[in-house]
Formats: C-alpha cells, sequence, structure tokens
C-alpha cells in the first residue's frame, strides 16, 4: 500500500498534464470478466517527457494501450490527451494522438506513399496538405528515398522508421508506442529508441510501453506496471538507485510476484 | 465535410487497391456462380419444370432462372469474404489503424462496408457480361435497372459479414461461418428454385425460405432485371439492411469491447 501511495505523490508531481497537453490518466480500471486487467491506474506525462512504462508480460500494457487509443472503453476513470477527455470528446482527443502499435499496421501491397496516403485520409488531414506532408515526415526519418517502393520491400526496421513518420504525420500532441522494437535487430533498436528520445526532447509528450530495460535511459521518466498497477512512479536514475535498470526491474516484479 | 468525403475516398480505394492486388479473388469470385450457371443448371433444367411466374412473361429456361440468384450469390459470398478480410485486418492490427482515426466509427465502418459493396457489384457485371457471352441474356434496361437493387442488396450481406466479424474473435472460427450461414442462407432461399416449387416438397421449409432475407435480395434483382419493382421484397431487404447496420454498430461499440481478448 506504501507503494500505491507513493506513486500518486510522485505522479502529482508531474504536473498537471491535463491541462498541459500531455498524457493524463486518472484511476482507470477494467475488467475482462472477471479477470482485473488494470486497477486504478493514474499516470501523467508531460509535453517534453519521454515516459518509460515498464512491465513484464502480462502486466496490463496491451489494455492501458487500447484504452489509451479507445479500442475499449473502461467503465471507470478518465483520459485526457492534450487536455482533451477521451470519453466526452473522442475525436479531439484521438486527433492529438500519435500511435505505433505493437502490430505491424502496414498494407505491404501499397507503397509506402500510399499507406501514408491513406492514414493522412483517415485522420481528415486537407489533401493540398499531404504531400509535403508525408515527404517531410519521411525526411525526418531519412526514409524519403524510398517513399515509392512497396511497403513489403522494406525490412523490419525500416517498416517500423515509416510507421513511425505516419504517426507523427498529423503532428499530434501525445506519441503513444506499444513495444515498438518487437522483432527489430539491434541497430534498428538502438536508432528507433534514439529518434523517439530526440522527439521528446523537441516537446513531444512519448509514452514508450516496453518490457526491455536496455531502452530505458536515467533521465527518462517511469512507471512500472505490475498485475494491472502501478508500482513505481518517477525518475529512472532516482528509482533504480545503484542498481542496473534490469537487476532493479527483475528484483521488484520478482518480489512483488 | 471534406475530411468524411476524403476517409470515404481513402477507404473505398484501399478496397479497390487491395482487390486488385487479389487477382485470385476476382477470379474465384467469378467462377462459383459460372459453374452452377454452365454445369449446374444444365444438368438440371431437364429435371425442374418452371411454369410462367412473375416477372417472367413466357416460358424460360432454368439457367435464366438462376441468373438473379447467382447474382445475389456473388453478393452473399463477397459480403462473407470481406467480413473474413476484418477479422483478418483485427488480427494484424490495420483494423486498429482505421479505428483510431479521429471519425465517428459508425462512418468509418459505413465507409467500409460501401467499399467492399462496390466490389462485390463489379463482380457481378463481370458475371452477367460471361453469362450474356454464353447467350443467357436480359432486358437491356435490365441490366441498369438492376445496379440499385445490388446496391441494397450488397449493402445488406455486408452489413451480415460486419455483424458477424464483430462477434467472430479469432479466424478458425470462420470456417463455422459457411456451413451455418452462407449455405443455409443459400439453400433456403428462391435462388435455385421457386418458392412454390418448395411448397410442394415441405410447407414449412417454404415459411423459412420466405423468412430469409437472402430470398428477397434474390427477388428484389429478379424483379428488376426485367424492369419490374417488387415492394415487399423491397421492404425486407431495407428492413434488413437497417437492422443488421444498426447491429453491426453496436457490435463495433468500444464500450462492448470488441477488442476484448488478450494479446
Amino acid at each position: 500500500m506504501g507503494q500505491v501511495g507513493r506513486t500518486r505523490d510522485q505522479s502529482e508531481t508531474g504536473g498537471h498534464a491535463a491541462m498541459t497537453g500531455g498524457l493524463s490518466v486518472r484511476d482507470l480500471s477494467f475488467h475482462y470478466g472477471q479477470k482485473c486487467a488494470l486497477d486504478a491506474v493514474s499516470l501523467d506525462v508531460a509535453p517534453g517527457r519521454f515516459c518509460a512504462l515498464l512491465g513484464p508480460n502480462g502486466a496490463g500494457k496491451s489494455t492501458l494501450v487500447s484504452l489509451l487509443t479507445r479500442l475499449l472503453v473502461a467503465p471507470e476513470g478518465d483520459i485526457h490527451i492534450a487536455g482533451h477527455d477521451l470519453r466526452t470528446a473522442p475525436r479531439k482527443a484521438l486527433a492529438a494522438l500519435g500511435v505505433v502499435f505493437q502490430q505491424p499496421t502496414l498494407d505491404l501491397n501499397l507503397t509506402v506513399r500510399q499507406n501514408l496516403g491513406y492514414f493522412a485520409a483517415l485522420h481528415g488531414l486537407p489533401r493540398g496538405e499531404v504531400p509535403g506532408r508525408i515527404d517531410a515526415a519521411l525526411g525526418r526519418l531519412d526514409m524519403r528515398a524510398r517513399a515509392d517502393e512497396k511497403a513489403r520491400a522494406l525490412n523490419g526496421g525500416h517498416r517500423r522508421r515509416m510507421e513511425l513518420a505516419r504517426a507523427l504525420l498529423h503532428e499530434p500532441k501525445v506519441l503513444l508506442l506499444d513495444e515498438p522494437t518487437v522483432g527489430l535487430d539491434a541497430a534498428a533498436r538502438a536508432a528507433i529508441t534514439a529518434h523517439v528520445h530526440d522527439l521528446a526532447e523537441q516537446g513531444l509528450c512519448v509514452l514508450w510501453t516496453t518490457h526491455l530495460t536496455d531502452e530505458v535511459r536515467d533521465s527518462d521518466a517511469l512507471l512500472v506496471l505490475h498485475r494491472g498497477q502501478i508500482l513505481h512512479a518517477g525518475i529512472t536514475g532516482e528509482i533504480r538507485g545503484d542498481a542496473p535498470l534490469s537487476d532493479w526491474f527483475l528484483a521488484q516484479t520478482g518480489a512483488a510476484a | 465535410m471534406s475530411g468524411f468525403w476524403g476517409v470515404t475516398r481513402a477507404i473505398v480505394g484501399r478496397e479497390f487497391l487491395r482487390f486488385i492486388h487479389q487477382r485470385e479473388r476476382f477470379i474465384a469470385a467469378l467462377v462459383r456462380p459460372l459453374v452452377w450457371l454452365l454445369i449446374f443448371a444444365a444438368g438440371f433444367r431437364a429435371a425442374l419444370g418452371l411454369s410462367i411466374i412473375p416477372p417472367y412473361q413466357t416460358y424460360i429456361t432454368y439457367e435464366t432462372y438462376i441468373v438473379p440468384g447467382l447474382c445475389a450469390m456473388v453478393l452473399l459470398f463477397n459480403g462473407m469474404q470481406s467480413s473474413l478480410s476484418l477479422v483478418y485486418d483485427r488480427e494484424m492490427g490495420s483494423m486498429r489503424l482505421l479505428l483510431t482515426s479521429p471519425f465517428p466509427r459508425w462512418w468509418l465502418l459505413f465507409c467500409r462496408l460501401f467499399g467492399s459493396t462496390a466490389i462485390s457489384i463489379l463482380q457481378v457485371y463481370a458475371f452477367l457480361a460471361i453469362a450474356a457471352a454464353f447467350g443467357i441474356t436480359l432486358p437491356t434496361l435490365g441490366y441498369i435497372a438492376v445496379l440499385p437493387g445490388l446496391v441494397l442488396g450488397g449493402l445488406m450481406l455486408g452489413a451480415l459479414g460486419l455483424v458477424l466479424s464483430s462477434f467472430i474473435s479469432q479466424l478458425e472460427n470462420f470456417a463455422g461461418v459457411m456451413n451455418f450461414v452462407i449455405f443455409p442462407m443459400f439453400f433456403l432461399s428462391s435462388a435455385l428454385y421457386p418458392l412454390w416449387k418448395m411448397a410442394e416438397s415441405s410447407p414449412l421449409l417454404r415459411d423459412i425460405c420466405a423468412l430469409n432475407p437472402f430470398t428477397h435480395v434474390v427477388e428484389l434483382i429478379r424483379f428488376l432485371l426485367y424492369l419490374q419493382l417488387n415492394w415487399h421484397a423491397l421492404a425486407w431487404v431495407v428492413l434488413s439492411t437497417v437492422a443488421l447496420t444498426l447491429l453491426a454498430v453496436w457490435g463495433y461499440d468500444p464500450a462492448r469491447g470488441l477488442m476484448k481478448r488478450k494479446g
């Protein structure tokens, strides 16, 4: 219980993200039938923050992502994205959210540009602006030369980069990445992790779910999710103390079992 | 408003691109009714005597009789195929992409429905063209008059597919749809035999056929092909379309939990 109390205190020092354009979750609970997947989860991520949501498999990360993207709606709790309530103003909230899903979501038979164009239309971007935005988004990720290739021709790392470019196309305020490095090799993993850290430094609010501790930097905000509850919240370097993050994480989620 | 139109264009456009990339699907969709028309009907014409029933004004061959039913069959298989691809989309994640669009979910689903219907209709016309090449022709204006019927029938069967896809959690369960939806719907209808023929063997089966919305899609198409409007069938099809569409929107309601499964 002490740890839960501490979570509250810590999350409130994160500032009123609901007001300032970040991501804010209050008392979110969700059940699959009898099974409790999330139990009164609260969290705040301020703009300009890279927040890692660390949790072992089955901790409730996927459920949280489904709720944040409104694939599911929880009976209890509130979610604010860039100040918009996902329950009462879902269109504004979703328009401010960029998502990279864990599952691949590219149409492999279409070109990179067609994939991005499809997404732009789904988000109602003005048609005249779309080609320019696509070029800019691909340029940021050094993917411009691949724009007219079919998605099928890209390797795993490039596909992910393209999904990231796509998630930024509508200039979201909040970026949500659900285990985005699954299946990537070490170099691609490092590159995409570094790039998203840069995005956070440029002012984006980033929530990055993972179970891999080496993707988290000491200066990142850290949330540890275990069995549907937030065990810890704070700055990674301060929380882990002197222990390596991987050992600390294992001890926490192992000991709490 | 332009955003809504843009979404429609994008979703329908994607359906077309997918269709173009799956040539086998197009060929399969054509071969199926042609096998029925050119082989089954040829063998069956001697066995089944048809009297003159509306909308026909003369004796007709059995091949001519089953053309409308086979048009509806194309719509039926396509509606189910599209719901199969929805289940697949959901497993692959592209459904997530679609549903996290800020546009209202009912609109996104309607666009998807409209896109798959447009492709069904393309296939129906391809089928009618081949049938005509084999000498099974219909009144020239009937080819145009049937279009609204095909749209409505396509929407109805597509909506049925949407409903099914929202209740099927896994791809593997889809084989059951074939057995429990497609075949009963097709055989318990006026697609292959007129209802009075069915009544000779079993009044109960005839009544079931008369309640089957698919029968009314077939009849709507049949009458329109001969430039007549079957109001009774039209009412049934409109009613079924509305009911199934509402059910589909309910099935995809996020609070109900379409994604309620682990993984």
